[in-house]
């Protein structure tokens, strides 16, 4: 297998390593960070298409990179608004994970 | 061939391993850590597969940006750290979730490897219309001419994003100074950094816009290494954020997106169509547009790291 | 002429390999985070030198060799400020570490 296929195998990796940092990790913190790891391999898959789209004297189809980096830079953006919103959270609560719902008691209004 | 190979093999594998070190970590401040180096070894795969642009821009963004504005989360959230830990989901939802996800990573090697070949691609068609837009960077031309509605809706989302990040501060600290105050002290290194690379620096973003005409580079990783030179100067205190609420903020915020909607509505009349640039005009209005548009990205970008307003407002 | 350009990089470059090496070695082996720092410092700030040194034949013109030196001044400029700030907190948090 080539060189892009290998990094596309690890890009499928990176989305399912990121896929379970989301869904194990309890802090927020670590969910974001495990949410840009799975952008990022979405990211790559991107790449290995645009590489795989050379042609015409480019080393690699120009469309899908441009989009990357459109996308990195959205997802740094959403990164920034997630961090200030978990900082917000610890300022009111003064505890950075999301409190599990109670049981509602009895009698109680849902 | 296939020392290359070798290369590319080591260098996927380097990047597993870091990333599944900072999925694993238990602190989170290594976590971070690695998230960073992860991101400076990406950039090298996006240079093994012919992204030079991409790999500046992760370099620059998303390793760099983003490691700082995480780091500053953790010192914050130090605080709040050992409450959490005891929150871990125990080994059933481990082995259902490590299940799943490798399920979902399966499918998509799948259909990787079940890729069409030959690939479809544009490459040709942005090649050949090239010319007409005076560049020779296909990337610069892909987001600034062929998908350039992309790019203007893009600077208006990070405008949004930046709204939401202000709108979190409480009502009494509207339009105030984001961040705490920083006091510089006289012999502190990182003073000394601050005082000596952002001239450099600074020189350095233009030189990267411009030479994103023809060369690897551009607006965006321009207007990051400006946004990276003015968040150094803040942190070591050697200036102040200005409030938030300061007219001329809110210009140099606004002047990228506005005026290349102008320059989109000029197109109507001009060449029929909606961002359409007319032949001979087309290179000096797409360097007028990335000079622009990579002051309100410095602007954008630095002032979401700095974060919300902490401070009241000085009386005007 | 060419025969001894490319002997002298994979040379130059293998000796930076080498003293990177040795700094990642220093960083797992030595007790606390002041030798760490020391090993860091030295070896890696060398071994990028010689890195930098034997890519230099390989640079396209006197431009991109100069792009290649100051990349490593950068990166001098950058580590020295940080170790020295890493050594400031190392120093007032103590050898606990």
């Amino acid at each position: 297998m080539s060189a892009t296929i290998l990094f596309a195998l690890g890009g499928s990796a990176l989305v399912g390593l990121g896929l379970y940092g989301v869904i194990i990790h309890p802090e927020p913190l670590r969910k974001i960070l495990a949410f840009n790891l799975l952008g990022s391999g979405v990211f790559l898959l991107f790449g290995v298409v645009a590489r795989r789209g050379a042609a015409a004297g480019l080393a690699a189809d120009p469309v899908p990179q441009a989009i990357v980096i459109t996308g990195i830079i959205v997802a740094f953006a959403a990164t920034a608004l997630a961090v200030a919103l978990l900082l917000r959270l610890f300022e009111e609560t003064g505890r950075a994970t999301l409190p599990t719902d109670p049981p509602p008691a009895a009698g109680a209004e849902p | 061939m296939i020392i290359a190979w070798t290369f590319d093999a080591i260098l996927a594998i380097i990047v597993l391993a870091v990333a599944g070190w900072t999925i694993a970590a238990r602190d989170t401040f290594a976590a971070v850590i690695g998230f960073v180096a992860y991101g400076l070894l990406l950039a090298l795969v996006w240079v093994r597969l012919a992204a030079p642009d991409v790999a500046l821009t992760e370099a620059a963004i998303g390793g760099g940006m983003t490691g700082v504005l995480l780091l500053v989360a953790v010192a914050r959230l130090r605080a709040a750290q050992a409450a959490a830990a005891a929150e871990t989901p125990g080994a059933a939802l481990r082995l259902v979730a490590g299940g799943g996800c490798a399920v979902i990573a399966a499918a998509l090697a799948a259909s990787v490897l079940l890729l069409s070949d030959p690939a479809p691609t544009l490459a040709p068609a942005a090649a050949a219309n090239l010319p007409q837009t005076g560049l020779g960077n296909p990337i610069t031309g892909v987001l600034l001419a062929y998908r350039a509605l992309d790019t203007l809706l893009e600077k208006v989302v990070l405008l949004l994003a930046l709204l939401g990040v202000w709108s979190l501060a409480p009502d009494r600290l509207w339009g105030g100074l984001p961040g705490l105050k920083r006091h510089a002290r006289g012999d502190d290194p990182l003073v000394f950094l601050a005082r000596l690379l952002p001239p450099v620096g600074i020189v350095i973003g233009v030189y990267l816009l411009w030479v994103g005409a023809d060369d690897p580079g551009g607006a965006f990783q321009g207007g990051a290494i400006l946004a990276a030179m003015w968040i150094l100067a803040l942190m070591a205190g050697l200036i102040d954020a200005p409030p938030v609420s300061r007219r001329w903020l809110r210009l140099v915020l606004v002047a990228g997106p506005v005026v290349f909607f102008a320059i989109g509505l000029a197109g109507f009349p001009l060449a029929g169509a909606f961002l359409a640039y007319p032949e001979a005009y087309a290179k000096p209005l797409i360097i007028i547009i990335e000079v622009v548009l990579t002051l309100s990205i410095a602007a954008i970008l630095g002032l979401l790291v700095a974060g919300p307003p902490e401070r009241a407002p000085p009386p005007p | 002429m060419s025969l001894a350009l490319d002997i002298f990089t994979v040379l130059a470059v293998s000796a930076g390999a080498f003293f990177f090496l040795a700094g990642t070695v220093g960083l797992l082996r030595f007790p606390d985070a002041l030798t760490r720092l020391h090993a860091l410092t030295k070896a890696d700030n060398l071994g990028l030198g010689l890195v930098v040194l034997g890519l230099l034949p390989l640079a396209d013109g006197a431009l991109g060799a100069l792009k290649l030196i100051v990349v490593w001044l950068f990166v001098l400029l950058a580590g020295a400020t940080v170790s020295q700030l890493l050594a400031r907190v190392a120093q007032r948090v103590g050898p606990s570490r």
